[in-house]
């Protein structure tokens, strides 16, 4: 049995050096492939007169509709101007976005465009970007550095200020008086704790606004509808309105109100945050009463900021994003010139 | 089977603690109500949301009694759910969207049941690649967006239909769960797995289909996952392939584990398991619907008191302690 079992493993371990040549060679294949193409249009680039701007962009990956839209629009907005766009997409990994940017600098690259995934640990990193000279301009998400001469700029929403919005349109419908309960975003999450300081902050003023259940849906349509009929179950008919954090959780609410045997968006009033194109069929659908937009087309300001800075301007060290507030009125006419 | 009793008295307890607790602090906890023809209440709702945990429950503790595990299940469901919503989209008929996300449920337990019992791969590398790729799968089929289902589509029903009142999904999980355990002790298929996981080389010698018992775990499995991911698309009317099953590898196999089976294999309870999901999703449950005083818990919390109860429940289940206690009983005397 014993010999049975060795001629078993050198077998294994032959198959074994067979299928790692094997993926050997597909990876060289890969990289000659690679090569070949890259040097092919760096030949067509030098061949053209004025070389076009050869912009890094670090995007942190492609885990809801929202980021979607945000990548889709730098992409456009580059191909609009002509840029040379190299889009690394990060899978949720900062070591991922480390490697991007080291990567971006070998290449030379004029400007670095940068979706942090967490807030800290860019300092070394971000320190060789700024040795080699090279812009790096923050997208919608900020990092903690000691030295803020490490980025030029960062282009965002402002969070606690869509927080605010939400709560001064549902302080205005509620006529200053109500019990609301919150779904909030995944705890930790930048959106989710500003989003939460903004809503408290809009509602201080109003003494008969009350905040009486806040859990976390997790940024989730599921959780979001799981949280909801535990809400509506351990106080019937106490509920008066909803906050949700993002839109998704949102529409999680509504089926469980509508489940519940109540009409959302009349017994029970919800307000939420994105204004992504499911947010604005539920609104004209009567079911969703206000979004506050947090816009992620920011590929325009992007590039209006890479643009600038290569042109020796200085920018402001933080640009906000305009989000808007959008309710049922409205919802109707401005539903197809949404782009996400 | 006395063995198997005993195992049972430790998660039984911990439900019942946990039971009391709410009946104490809410005492709506208990309240069943008729809605619109629907059982409504707590402890529906906990069946309910805890049906996929439950399903999957079920599959993983046949592949963790062959001394397995299957992490690609949270996946799978995902993939499912994609496959259903996407095809429904395009026109097919409820008939080929179920079957098309069942195939694939199946086909994914049966590409890791073939790495494992055919090619030898550990399980947990096995089902690792298919939990990474899984997920890109279901987003490759999704664009990376949700895809809504149309509110009156027939397919709903697994979500949201009932029986005599009772919800679609606790009928399924608790059909799969009663079919499983009559299926697994009622002929030898129990013994036989918990033989594979006890000790392979044996069961080989005693002309056990080792290969065939483990390739069927896996595709099971894969069923029960397909089965899950349909449940969860139908709850939301979406196919969601970012979230659909996100981080549910780890709870059922937690569930499992509180069930009192061993996680080096040869030994699995059905019940166990069915107690172990319902207690995780008790907990959840409890946390969200808990009040102090017109507070919530804190969201910081959920986790650690999850986390706590679990240690505290294995803890009191674990060998040592039990060795434990006779020493001290003996020390009082």
């Amino acid at each position: 049995m014993p010999r049975n079992a060795s001629t078993r493993s050198r077998d294994g371990s032959r198959r074994r050096h067979a299928s790692v040549l094997l993926l050997t060679c597909a990876a060289i294949a890969a990289c000659v492939f690679a090569f070949a193409s890259c040097s092919k249009k760096s030949s067509s680039d030098s061949g053209s007169e004025s070389k076009p701007l050869v912009v890094g962009f670090s995007q942190i990956g492609a885990e809801s509709s929202w980021r979607t839209a945000e990548t889709k629009s730098i992409r456009d907005e580059a191909k609009k101007r002509g840029v040379d766009l190299r889009l690394y997409d990060a899978q949720q990994k900062q070591e991922n976005q480390i490697k991007a940017i080291n990567s971006f600098i070998a290449q030379r690259v004029d400007a670095i465009i940068l979706a942090p995934v967490v807030e800290t640990g860019w300092e070394p990193v971000l320190t060789q970007a700024k040795a080699a000279g090279i812009p790096v301009i923050l997208v919608d998400r900020g990092v903690k550095v000691s030295d803020d001469s490490l980025y030029t700029t960062l282009i965002a929403s402002d969070f606690v200020a869509e927080g605010r919005m939400a709560a001064q349109w549902l302080a205005k419908a509620l006529n200053g008086a109500g019990n609301i309960v919150e779904l909030q975003g995944t705890p930790g999450s930048a959106p989710a704790s500003d989003r939460k300081k903004g809503f408290e902050e809009g509602i201080a003023p109003h003494a008969g606004l009350k905040i009486t259940r806040s859990q976390t849906g997790e940024f989730t349509r599921a959780k979001g509808k799981e949280v909801m009929e535990a809400f509506l179950k351990a106080a019937p008919g106490q509920v008066n309105a909803v906050y949700a954090h993002n839109d998704d959780m949102a529409l999680g609410a509504i089926q469980a109100i509508e489940e519940a045997g109540l009409k959302p968006g009349t017994d029970i009033l919800i307000v939420s945050i994105d204004g992504v194109r499911a947010a604005f069929e539920a609104m004209v659908a009567g079911k969703l009463n206000c979004t506050v937009e947090c816009n992620p087309l920011l590929g325009p300001a992007a590039f209006d900021a890479v643009e600038m800075v290569l042109a020796g301007e200085t920018l402001p060290k933080n640009i906000v994003v305009q989000d808007r507030v959008f309710d049922q009125s409205t919802a109707a006419e401005v539903i197809d010139s949404r782009e996400y | 089977m006395r063995e198997i009793g005993r195992h049972l008295l430790w998660p039984l307890a911990a439900l019942a603690i946990l039971l009391a607790f709410n009946a104490l602090r809410d005492p709506a906890f208990f309240h069943l109500r008729l809605v619109e023809g629907r059982l409504t209440g707590a402890m529906i709702d906990i069946l309910n949301q805890g049906a996929p945990v439950l399903l999957l429950a079920l599959g993983m503790t046949l592949v963790i009694g062959t001394g397995g595990i299957d992490l690609s299940v949270g996946a799978v469901m995902a993939v499912a759910g994609a496959v259903a919503a996407d095809l429904l989209h395009s026109g097919a008929s409820t008939a080929t969207a179920l079957a098309a996300a069942v195939g694939a449920g199946l086909a994914a337990g049966l590409w890791n049941g073939s790495l494992i019992a055919l090619v030898g791969l550990s399980p947990i590398v096995a089902t690792l690649i298919l939990m990474v790729a899984g997920r890109g799968i279901a987003q490759l089929v999704s664009n990376g967006e949700i895809i809504d289902i149309a509110p009156d589509a027939a397919i709903l029903a697994i979500g949201r239909g009932t029986v005599l009142g009772l919800p679609f999904p606790v009928l399924i999980a608790l059909g799969a769960a009663a079919a499983l355990a009559g299926v697994a002790r009622l002929t030898s298929l129990g013994l036989f797995i918990e033989c594979v996981g006890g000790n392979e080389q044996a069961s080989r010698y005693a002309g056990l289909a080792v290969r065939s018992i483990r390739l069927a775990a896996y595709a099971l499995m894969g069923v029960l996952a397909a089965i899950a991911g349909l449940i969860d698309a139908a709850d939301i009317a979406a196919a969601d392939a970012n979230n659909c099953g996100l981080y549910l590898e780890l709870d059922s196999i937690l569930a499992v584990v509180i069930g009192g089976a061993a996680l080096t294999g040869g030994r699995f309870s059905i019940a166990g398991s069915l107690l172990g999901a319902i207690i995780i999703q008790t907990i959840s449950t409890s946390i969200l619907r808990a009040d102090f005083g017109g507070r919530s818990v804190p969201v910081e919390l959920n986790l650690i008191i999850k986390a706590t109860f679990v240690l505290a429940l294995c803890l009191v289940q674990s060998s040592e302690w039990r060795r434990w206690r006779p020493l001290r009983r003996s020390a009082a005397a």
